[in-house]
């Protein structure tokens, strides 16, 4: 979605757009070449780009991509819709808990070495979010909020853990 | 030798308990965060660890020093001298301008006016405040009071500063100013920072976390 979304701003080339990939997304993991053809190929078979004329004389690289009608209304819903919340993290961490109780683990102590890794966490974006552009501070604050949720969720639990107990040991 | 140290502290307010054995150290220019639920007993320990509260029983350090035996004059000495506050509501004298608000500790360890003047004007410059200086505390908005505190806390250069909710009466973005303001300044001085806050976010700027559960500190166990 992304590279759609760079084509959607211009029509370009495999090098060029992963030349903005790189710059603005990849935060220090380039995209692979292989990648993004694959994913321009996939892009042109299901009629979201076209590939333009190859432009004589500079090598297989400089095929131009141009998004098409499709791709552009698949551009515009994904950046209308939310994202769905990750609830991934959050599966984790409560099966983590209710299994320690249910085995009669020290989940209080996980919980608060769950914390301990968040905050050690938090304190890095910190660090990037302050020497960093707005960018890195974006990408920072995006990562900060989802563990301040997650520590919430830690603290809620851990004042809830009595109950909980009584809850999963039958 | 610890900057600031709580051994053991006891404290409770008439049949309360606030504190019941807590223990914390702190080295010299580290930045702690102090982390709870509210009514855990964090300002408590704080008021603890800058002599403002006196514990029933356990002993309180500063610098080598022991300073939960010194009486209230002595406290309080070494409060205006060694010291410097910030609270969740900068608690400007609103009688005072900006530029008074800042000198305002050296006014009261009986530095001159003028020299007092000369010394707080660069911290405008240093926290964006400049052209601010004449303005009363109602003229402010809460990101400037609140900077202004800082300077305030910062200016006498003291040994440590303790900041209790610094952020918590201001919205994330102007808190986050204040906080990256905090940090660098007192980095660059080399001053000692307790830090209360439930907040992790603002938590996260600190060297340290702590926690205060039930009157208790919890060191953070780093697997
Ligand atoms: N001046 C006071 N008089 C009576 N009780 C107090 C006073 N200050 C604090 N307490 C009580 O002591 C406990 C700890 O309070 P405090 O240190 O302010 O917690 P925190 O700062 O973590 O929210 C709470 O139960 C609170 O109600
Ligand atoms: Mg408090």
């Amino acid at each position: 979605m992304t590279l759609l979304g760079l084509l959607e701003c211009e029509p370009s080339h495999g090098y060029d757009l992963k030349r903005d990939y790189d710059t603005f997304f990849s935060r220090g993991k380039p995209l692979p070449f292989g990648q993004v053809y694959a994913t321009l190929g996939r892009l042109a078979r299901d009629g979201k780009i076209v590939i333009g004329e190859v432009e004589p004389g500079v090598g297989p690289e400089r095929k131009r991509y141009v998004i098409t009608e499709r791709g552009a209304t698949e551009v515009e819903s994904w950046l209308t819709e939310p994202v769905e919340a990750e609830p991934n993290l959050q599966t984790v961490l409560f099966t983590k808990v209710v299994l320690a109780l249910m085995l009669d683990r020290p989940a209080e102590e996980y919980l608060d070495r769950q914390r301990a890794a968040h905050l050690r966490r938090m304190k890095e974006l910190t660090e990037i979010r302050r020497g960093g552009d707005l960018v890195d501070t974006m990408l920072a604050d995006h990562g900060l909020f989802h563990l301040e949720a997650d520590l919430h969720w830690i603290d809620t639990t851990v004042a809830r853990l009595d109950a909980l107990r009584k809850v999963v040991r039958r | 030798m610890k900057a600031i140290e709580a051994r053991e502290v006891h404290l409770s307010f008439g049949e309360t308990p606030a504190l019941r054995g807590a223990s914390v150290a702190v080295a010299p220019g580290e930045i702690v965060a102090i982390m709870g639920p509210s009514g855990s007993g964090k300002t408590t320990l704080l008021h603890c660890l800058a002599g403002i509260l006196v514990p029933d029983a356990g002993e309180i350090h500063f610098d080598g020093r022991r300073i939960d035996t010194l009486n209230e004059h002595q406290r309080s000495v070494l409060r205006r001298d060694q010291f410097g506050f910030v609270f969740q509501f900068g608690q400007l004298v609103p009688e005072l301008t900006a530029e008074e608000n800042v000198a305002l500790p050296l006014l009261l360890s009986g530095v001159k006016r003028a020299a007092a003047l000369e010394q707080a004007r660069p911290w405008f410059e240093r926290l964006g405040l400049a052209g601010l200086q004449r303005r009363r505390s109602g003229e402010l908005s809460g990101g400037q009071a609140q900077r202004v505190a800082l300077a305030r806390g910062l200016v006498a250069r003291p040994g440590a500063l303790f900041a209790d909710e610094p952020t918590g009466a201001l919205d994330s973005l102007t808190g986050e100013q204040v906080m990256d303001l905090l940090v660098a300044s007192a980095r660059e001085q080399g001053t000692t920072v307790v830090l209360v806050t439930h907040e992790a976010r603002v938590a996260a700027y600190a060297d340290r976390q702590v926690i205060v559960r039930d009157g208790k500190v919890n060191a953070l166990v780093h697997s």
